[in-house]
């Protein structure tokens, strides 16, 4: 419906002789500039192109929030599931068709507090999927509220006197629910997460990579963290690179300063769809 | 428009369940993807699918709870494959949110409820029929919801395979409301393959033409794209334009919700069926569903035999509520109408609607989770016939 004050939007895509030319749908990218969403983004449909998949080889899917409006970017099969749900839709669509690359894009929020118990049997599982969250330790798209992610003291929406709940070590959670991949990078570091991306596309079963990505519309401003790039250098500082960390060390501390990153977990190990088409030829040499 | 194709008939009767029945039925009419979560009295559905899916080369996944499961039903249905979950009360309230994503993109889906008293754990071992409403209003938002009422274990089988056809012929999800007697009681049945497979409308368009939610025919189902094609698409549960971004206008919302309602609405001669005796004659008609209707023609044979004009009606569809029937009572001049149901008043309401057309309402309407006796329907019609 073309109305006489509808604004004009112009197509936005990348250059054609761009590696991403036509995979995203620019128009719909609604994050705060300066929000490393945008390289999460770029950097999954990277790893797809330089594997040489098309759209017909994979699927994107989402929960809610401002991650959650991620799926919307992908020129792709994308959806943009329920809030909390998007890792077992992706079950779902993975089951239903093995042969896709399925990647979860979501908030911490989403996949760990109203999604949080799919997310561990979704480990315990090793269903084939890769889930890449997007931590920015606040509930950014709903207004800036207290997070299962938000650190100990620290001001949201509905911690006005500091956070008194301890937060989840995203990477020792994963780990100790059996998820065969697990990477911690932050977002501005977009070639050690491209290489974990890899990795999680070779592992034949459930990857998980936590993307540190401050929110400084509402973490940073009710913190007092500065504007974007003032956040990015606090977190810069707080990183440090182990790799031969175990997951359960490696640690997540605004108090102390300290951020562990790497890839703490590479233990491939038999994926669920796999053991479903083993199982379905049990069930029929069984058939009487 | 969806595609067709009939397979050819054999008949031989078994003995077996109401659940097995709904399960053997879904994966007679395609079904290959079942999510589901144990609760009594629905667990049996999930047993047979995990014996029979590998069989046919489906997928069998028992997740960690409802929210999950319907979830994944979804997500196996824009794979492609025909998908379904099965449930009672409790768990079908934890779907509720996602049954509404179901609707909003559209995605074929069926859901078995098998219904037992509550509310809350209420009797979980037992039937009832107190879910009705719940079925039609599970979600929020506006939609239209269809949902079947078996009353044998021959339709369980039967209305499984209705439901798949619905869901993939109207884009939608589709509930059959079984019960925990009906889901758990044995009577012969028989398999046939005496039906038709409706499969999905598909994309109409090429790849760079196609838009997700664009109309191109009357029956206002758009053509879905799957994962896995060479197809582009982006749904999601917000209010969305054809291309399925994300629309915040009234405008957008009007159109959208008015689509998506009235393909059901328009659709219900098609949907709705019923099954009615000695409406001809009679003054005073017993309205019932599922397995509280098993005693009507008992207690209606022996009212005929003394010479009172009594009929019945028995929905095999709740909703969309048949509004046609209601108007063949008032044409057929029917005085007095008795709704018989095991819960404390729901389908009664929707009756009640339609007083204006010359007909008096009343109910037999007992939470109770034992079907009504003949003796007890004989009891509750010859009041009203002599009220």
């Amino acid at each position: 419906m073309t109305t006489s004050n509808e604004v004009f939007v112009p197509d936005l895509d990348y250059p054609e002789d761009h590696p991403l030319h036509g995979r995203l749908n620019l128009n719909r990218f609604i994050f705060c500039p300066g929000c490393l969403i945008g390289t999460a983004i770029t950097s999954i449909t990277t790893c797809l192109v330089e594997r040489g998949l098309t759209p017909k080889d994979y699927a994107i899917v989402s929960g809610i929030g401002c991650t959650g409006r991620s799926s919307g970017c992908f020129k792709a099969p994308a959806f943009h599931a329920t809030h909390g749900r998007a890792i077992p839709f992706a079950t779902g669509l993975k089951l239903a068709n093995p042969d896709l690359e399925v990647f979860v894009l979501s908030g911490d929020g989403d996949l760990f507090a109203i999604g949080g118990n799919h997310f561990i049997h979704a480990c315990r599982r090793n269903v084939e999927i890769n889930v890449i969250c997007n931590n920015n330790g606040i509930y950014g798209m709903t207004g800036g509220q207290c997070a299962p992610t938000t650190s100990i003291g620290d001001f949201t929406s509905t911690s006005p006197y500091g956070n008194i709940e301890p937060p989840f070590n995203l990477v020792s959670l994963a780990a100790a629910a059996g998820a065969s991949f697990v990477a911690r990078w932050p977002g501005y570091d977009t070639l050690r997460l491209r290489e974990s991306i890899f990795k999680a596309m070779d592992n034949p079963g459930f990857s998980f990579i936590e993307v540190l990505a401050p929110c400084f519309t509402q973490y940073g401003r009710k913190n007092k963290r500065g504007d974007a790039v003032k956040m990015l250098e606090w977190l810069r500082e707080m990183v440090v690179i182990d790799k031969n960390c175990p997951p359960h060390e490696a640690e997540y501390s605004h108090e102390n300063q300290r951020i562990v990153c790497g890839e703490f977990v590479n233990n491939p190990r038999e994926g669920f769809s796999e053991k479903i088409k083993k199982l379905r030829e049990t069930a029929q040499s069984r058939k009487k | 428009m969806p595609s067709t194709s009939k397979s050819s008939s054999k008949s031989k009767l078994i003995l077996t369940t109401g659940n097995y029945a709904s399960a053997e039925g879904a994966i007679a009419v395609g079904c290959r993807f079942f999510a589901g979560y144990p609760i009594t009295p629905s667990s049996e559905i999930a047993h047979y699918m995990s014996r029979r899916l590998p069989q046919v080369g489906g997928s069998f996944i028992q997740m960690e709870d409802e929210l999950a499961s319907i979830v994944a039903v979804v997500g196996a249905s824009y794979a492609g494959v025909k998908a379904m979950t099965a449930t009672s009360g409790p768990g079908l309230s934890l779907m509720a949110e996602t049954v509404g994503l179901g609707f909003m993109l559209e995605a074929p889906m069926v859901i078995v409820t098998v219904m037992r008293g509550g509310p809350s754990t209420g009797q979980p071992t037992k039937a009832s029929q107190s879910d009705v409403m719940q079925t039609r209003y599970l979600s929020h938002g506006d939609y239209e919801m269809i949902v079947l009422a078996p009353a044998t274990v021959q339709e369980c089988y039967d209305f499984s395979i209705k439901a798949f056809n619905l869901a993939e012929k109207y884009r939608t999800p589709v509930i059959v409301a079984t019960d925990g007697i009906v889901g758990q009681m044995m009577e012969p049945v028989s398999y046939h393959s005496n039906f038709e497979v409706i499969t999905r409308k598909g994309p109409q368009v090429p790849p760079d033409k196609y838009q997700p939610f664009e109309v191109l025919d009357d029956d206002l189902v758009p053509g879905m794209a799957t994962a896995g094609s060479e197809y582009n698409f982006y749904v999601t549960g917000l209010t969305h334009d054809n291309t399925g971004s994300p629309d915040m206008t009234p405008e957008r919302e009007i159109e959208l919700v008015k689509r998506l309602c009235d393909k059901i609405r328009r659709a219900r001669p098609d949907i709705n069926d019923w099954e009615e005796k000695y409406l001809e004659d009679a003054e005073t008609v017993i309205l019932s569903y599922g397995i509280n209707s098993r005693g009507n023609p008992e207690a209606v044979a022996q009212a005929r035999k003394k010479g009172h004009k009594v009929g019945y009606v028995r929905l095999k569809t709740i909703w969309p509520f048949p509004d046609e029937l209601m108007e063949r009572f008032g044409k057929l001049g029917v005085k007095k109408v008795l709704v018989t149901e095991m819960n404390y008043g729901q389908i009664i309401r929707e009756v009640e609607r339609f007083r204006h057309l010359g007909f008096s309402v009343s109910g037999l309407l007992v939470p109770t989770t034992i079907p009504f006796s003949p003796a007890f329907i004989y009891e509750g019609l010859m009041k009203e016939v002599n009220r």
